[in-house]
């Protein structure tokens, strides 16, 4: 114990060396070591959805991996999701434009889902996005309005517009 | 919270695994995709010294045909499972209740036989595997063994797990090409925890049921096979008095749980609606939802 454990990772496109405790959460690692803070905390036992990441291209909560087991894993976070700092990518366009959020504690894991949603399905029906976002919890928006941003993010996609 | 600390081996294959897994005998847990073991060590539920991860066991990823069986080993997760086509053609009642689970980012990660052996009581696939008459492989450094998944399952959380034992693989009956299933389920959210929920699976032969298997979690302190409804049913046409005499038989069979979601007369009112329902649609899906 104490022992600790060399591991490389891609986060956001960057080659990452760490030597971490077997213990080290994803999540902390991305916060407290990258400071790479949107990805945020709010259960750490997988209910929440707060601090959902993609890994290996596929959403993944961070407060549920150990860093030492993902040698040689890509990882993406919100930081990564907007094309540039002056630009903002059609999800989080539509987000801002639906007032999908209010503190925006839930959003980025809202953003990453979404993601994954839309890449596998790009115009889904309200079931499914509902079904898709079922286990994210906001305590602000009441929903509504994360539903219609995912709609009409969809349609800017498919568009190839704004949103 | 975060987790007590602990050693990680992970080894190339299975045998290191095993060999792992027999030097820290009761100090040791499996890793796989980590989706029930580690909420619970982040709440320090559990702290075990020792986590052997299987993750880079390629040779414990494989889902094939065998016989009249469909296996599945302990590195295949869930969302791959969900969408593989040996799963959709001969395990339609699987491929129906993978949804449930849990949200798709658990699902990428969480593994079928790690869920298995967690063996949460409200948890779908123990239900699924009594319904679809799985055996678990399960591996140690003494060698294999075999096990019905009736006999696998002791209580909440409980399997005949040994120290040093992990499951290695499930191997699920193939369901007939002329069999019926369905997997319904209610919870407090869709794809959250479950309250209540059925796996069902049947074959009518001259219209009438020559087979039926009935699983239900949220009956009892863990998933069961209900064999005072399959025998109101069998040998019936499925019609509207065969389908209330089941349910009664079910409704009579069970001793489901009270907890903070459901008390247990609210659970055994709602497995029997659930068992109706899917006798009647017997589509693998809710009529209305499907993915
Ligand atoms: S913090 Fe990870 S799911 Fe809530
Ligand atoms: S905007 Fe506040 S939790 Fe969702």
């Amino acid at each position: 114990m104490g022992e600790r454990i060399e591991v490389t990772l891609t986060v956001n496109q960057r080659k990452r060396r760490a030597q971490v405790e077997p213990r080290l959460l994803l999540v902390d690692y991305l916060r407290h070591e990258l400071g790479l803070k949107g990805t945020h905390v709010g259960c750490e036992q997988g209910a929440c959805g707060a601090c959902t990441v993609l890994l290996d291209g596929r959403t993944a909560r961070s407060c549920l991996h150990f860093v030492a087991a993902l040698d040689g894993a890509q990882i993406r976070t919100v930081e990564d999701v907007a094309p540039s700092p002056e630009l903002l990518h059609p999800i989080q366009q539509a987000f801002h434009r639906q007032h999908a959020l209010q503190c925006g504690y839930c959003t980025p894991g809202f953003v990453m889902t979404t993601l994954e949603l839309l890449a596998g399905n790009p115009d889904p029906s309200q079931t499914a996005i509902r079904r898709a976002l079922t286990n994210n919890l906001c305590r602000c928006t009441g929903y509504a309005n994360i539903v219609k941003a995912v709609t009409a993010a969809g349609k800017a996609l498919r568009e190839g517009s704004q949103a | 919270m975060k987790p007590a600390p602990f050693a990680l081996a992970q080894p190339d294959d299975l045998a290191g695994v095993l060999a792992a897994l027999a030097r820290h005998g009761e100090a040791a847990r499996v890793l796989a995709g980590g989706q029930s073991l580690v909420p619970l060590m982040n709440l320090r539920l559990v702290r075990p010294a020792m986590l052997v991860s299987i993750n880079r066991c390629a040779e414990l990823a494989f889902t094939e045909r065998r016989g009249d069986r469909l296996v599945l080993g302990a590195l295949v997760r869930q969302a791959e499972a969900e969408t593989h086509p040996l799963v959709r053609a001969h395990c339609p009642l699987l491929a129906a209740a993978l949804p449930w689970l849990g949200p798709q980012a658990t699902r990428n990660r969480g593994t079928l036989c790690g869920s298995l052996a967690h063996a949460d009581p409200l948890a779908e696939l123990p239900a699924v595997a009594l319904a679809l008459e799985a055996d678990m492989l399960l591996a140690s450094q003494a060698g294999e063994r075999r096990l019905p998944a009736s006999e696998f399952f002791q209580d909440a959380l409980t399997t005949v797990l040994r120290p040093g034992e992990m499951v290695r693989a499930v191997a699920f009956q193939a369901q007939a090409g002329d069999e019926r299933s369905a997997f319904l389920e209610i919870g407090n959210r869709e794809h959250g925890f479950a309250v209540a929920g059925v796996a069902v699976r049947w074959r009518l032969e001259a219209e009438r049921c020559a087979f039926a298997r009935i699983a239900m979690l949220g009956a009892g302190p863990v998933a069961c096979r209900v064999p005072a409804a399959e025998a109101a049913i069998v040998g019936r046409p499925l019609d509207a008095g065969a389908i209330a005499e089941v349910v009664e038989a079910a409704r009579a069979a069970v001793a489901p749980p009270t907890d903070v979601h459901a008390d247990a007369d609210y659970r055994r009112h709602a497995l029997g609606v659930l068992l109706a329902r899917a006798l009647r649609q017997g589509d693998g899906q809710w009529a209305s939802g499907s993915r």
